[in-house]
């Protein structure tokens, strides 16, 4: 089959298998949750409760004058019963509300329909976007009004909507995409509007069939959205290669999809839009999967913003054995946790308690044999060994003119050495330390 | 025959050429001022860029062009200053006091504990884009030795408690090791002030008892034990003016958690009285060097 793609990435195993086929469940409503003001790429949120308050679900309770930013709201009803610094998925301390769950989920009276796509204008979308607190649900968290408001002087003419969800183990874009088609083309055509463009592609890769079948049924009819099936490879769902697997189009260098007139949102953030257009409800859940050999039952649960992590394993029957990593996001790109008392954010997309043999535990870094692999596989086509190589000598001007910064840190590079490098850390290492240079630049 | 052609010609050629450049390097000469070479000379030579110019002969360029005082090498301090005023033939200036480098964290291996094992490349910075770092206290010495790399003079070793340790006889103040550390623990202080405050954190007393025993739990019993009124507490952490502290010691002895301490009591007095540095190798430091141990 002719399927469309991008050069470069790997075959990872896609360990899937475990959640795809079981439904989305909705999880044990928690007895209280820690929601971040920080949740999100951009200025934090300031509270806009009191220790003490009663709050309702979908009550707004923290947001910032920032131009970029994303209000934060309730997820269950109950009292607010501190404010302070938590700690958070990225092993830093974040200020946060938490709120004593009083089990009676009591909406907040904001939360009402907001109107359709036909009666809505574009910056009304926008708005509506904005204050339901949405953000790329994939895993970054950019907020997704932002996004869609072109800078001045450009222009989109397509969305992508990525369906792709390349990461291994996790299905809750796969789950959403099975079991609310309806809601994401609604969502796609809230966020067309939005970003006034007249047609939109969805791209899924081509081991998901069913859902790629589900979406095809619910658009068609619906004039300017077509779902395109792309070839299974990590980093398929990376923006710059999604753009460049359906549209043919190249994002320069530093550059952003609207460079090439292009705004791509993931399925899930379709789905939150059109809750937020059709009942009001702000982002106060997601779905996550929680899977990985040491879970007892891997499942994919709709869960409250503000959980801990803790609880969702608990709620899949605990650990069958101690897991080697436990990791928020997915195993190629997520984050390793010393706690399991960090909460769920808007973007985590999954939990995942992998075993040894799923696993890298222990350094088992050797020197690098110049094989070429991890050139072969950058899907940014750079050159991951020698990049490396200077940020760890500490030359990172050199590494700057091996265009480091241009490395989306899929982690393809550090999958595929035969030694084991740590290359996505020294590349991160030196984009960091460049970053820090040109800020003392200027 | 043969032979003699191909000599006549080739030391003809060569006649030729060495006269042709001869007179261009009369004729393009570039005017250049003798004291840059001079100023160069005298400079330490380690390039380390403390000054804020690029290398010695960058900082010997300035100081002749008159956008750097003579005194603009912390390397040098007093000899060196001397020197270029010399050169100079200005009055030589009164150098500031020497400045060197302090590690203001106590917190050990044995003092302070972790709260994940750390699989990775070794250096601090990366470390700390990692979950902000294996260590406990968010504050504290992530201990990689990443200021080890950075000094240009040799200055830094790891002690065996996994901090690094400064030797204040070959520490030449330069920074280097300031701009390295990624939690900004290490502070340049004058040399005679010995008083410090070993602790950066800002957490309050309850959480820093918890990640590390020596810790400043910003009690503020120093701040009444001072004599001079030395010592001021900003955001849970005693800090010490320097201008004001005299090392008189009374604080060291009341500090609950022994935070504060008479800088380098073991390592450099030791090693002052050996003669050597802390890494057991002689000193080089000596009035014409001015403290540069990197061979010329």
């Amino acid at each position: 089959m002719n399927l469309r793609s991008f050069l470069g990435g790997t075959h990872v195993p896609h360990s899937k298998e475990a959640t795809a086929a079981k439904p989305i469940r909705e999880a044990r409503l928690p007895a209280k949750v820690t929601i971040p003001l920080h949740q999100h790429t951009g200025a934090p949120c300031e509270p806009l409760v009191k220790v003490g308050d009663h709050v309702l679900v979908g009550q707004k309770i923290g947001d910032s004058p920032a131009k970029l930013t994303a209000p934060v709201h309730a997820s269950v009803s109950g009292k607010v019963a501190a404010i302070g610094y938590y700690l958070q998925s990225g092993g830093r301390l974040v200020n946060s509300i938490v709120i004593e769950s009083d089990g009676e989920q009591q909406l907040s009276p904001d939360v009402r329909p907001r109107g359709t796509v036909e009666d809505l204008s574009s910056e009304d979308i926008v708005n509506i976007i904005r204050e339901a607190g949405i953000v790329g649900l994939g895993g970054a968290a950019f907020p997704t009004y932002f996004k869609l408001v072109p800078p001045p002087g450009k222009k989109f003419d397509t969305l992508v909507i990525n369906g792709s969800e390349c990461e291994p183990y996790l299905t809750a874009d796969h789950r959403i995409m099975l079991e609310r088609p309806d809601d994401i083309v609604y969502g796609i055509k809230a966020l067309m509007k939005a970003a006034r463009v007249g047609r939109a592609f969805v791209g899924i890769e081509d081991n998901k069939p069913d859902a790629i079948e589900a979406i095809r049924r619910a658009v068609s009819g619906v004039p300017g959205i077509e779902v395109v099936a792309l070839a299974t490879k990590y980093p398929q769902g990376a923006e710059k290669q999604l753009v460049k697997a359906i549209l043919g189009r190249e994002i320069p260098s530093g550059g952003l999809p609207v460079d090439v007139g292009v705004v791509v949102n993931n399925v899930g953030t379709a789905a939150a839009v059109a809750d937020a257009l059709k009942e009001g409800m702000p982002l106060v859940e997601r779905v996550v999967t929680v899977a990985g050999s040491c879970v007892r039952e891997p499942q994919n649960l709709r869960v409250r913003i503000g959980t801990s992590i803790g609880e969702l394993i608990e709620e899949c029957g605990g650990f069958v054995k101690e897991p080697a990593k436990v990791i928020i996001g997915g195993p190629m790109m997520g984050v390793a946790q010393f706690s399991l008392d960090v909460p769920v954010t808007k973007g985590t997309s999954g939990v995942l308690a992998l075993s040894r043999g799923e696993v890298e535990a222990e350094d088992v870094s050797m020197p690098c044999v110049r094989c070429g692999k991890c050139v072969e596989v950058c899907p940014m086509r750079l050159l991951p060994l020698f990049i490396s190589q200077r940020a760890e000598a500490g030359r990172f001007d050199e590494a700057e003119e091996y265009n480091a910064l241009d490395c989306i840190e899929c982690g393809s590079c550090s999958y595929i050495c035969p030694s084991r490098r740590p290359l996505v850390q020294a590349i991160r290492l030196a984009k960091s330390e460049i970053m820090a240079r040109r800020r003392k630049k200027q | 025959m043969i032979y003699l052609k191909a000599i006549l010609s080739l030391a003809g050629l060569g006649a030729v050429f060495g006269i042709m450049l001869g007179l261009a390097a009369k004729k393009f000469a570039v005017e250049s001022d003798p004291r840059i070479e001079k100023i160069t000379g005298v400079l330490p030579g380690a390039n380390c860029g403390g000054c804020g110019y690029p290398g010695c002969s960058g900082l010997a360029s300035a100081i002749v062009g008159g956008s750097a005082p003579v005194d603009g090498c912390p390397v040098g301090g007093q000899a060196v200053a001397d020197k270029i005023a010399g050169i100079m033939g200005i009055q030589a200036v009164h150098a500031r006091e020497r400045q060197v480098a302090r590690v203001m964290c106590g917190g050990g291996a044995d003092k302070a504990s972790s709260r994940f094992a750390y699989i990775g490349i070794k250096d601090c910075r990366a470390a700390e884009l990692v979950s902000g770092g294996p260590k406990a206290c968010t504050f504290g010495c992530l201990g990689f030795g990443t200021c080890v790399k950075a000094c240009p003079f040799g200055a830094i070793e790891m002690g065996s408690d996994g901090l690094p340790v400064i030797d204040e006889i070959k520490c030449t103040g330069c920074g280097k090791c300031i701009a390295a550390c990624p939690r900004g623990i290490i502070a340049l202080v004058p040399v005679s002030k010995r008083t410090h405050v070993l602790c950066r954190s800002h957490a309050r007393g309850a959480e820093v008892r918890k990640v590390c025993k020596v810790g400043c739990i910003g009690c503020g019993i120093c701040v009444k034990t001072c004599p001079n009124s030395a010592i001021v507490l900003e955001d849970n952490l005693a800090r010490i003016i320097p201008d004001k502290c005299d090392n008189c010691g009374k604080c060291i002895e009341k500090c609950p958690t022994k935070c504060i301490t008479m800088a380098n009591e073991s390592d450099s007095r030791v090693a002052v009285e050996a003669g050597v540095g802390a890494s057991g190798r002689p000193s080089t430091r000596n009035e014409d060097s001015a403290g540069c141990c990197v061979a010329k």
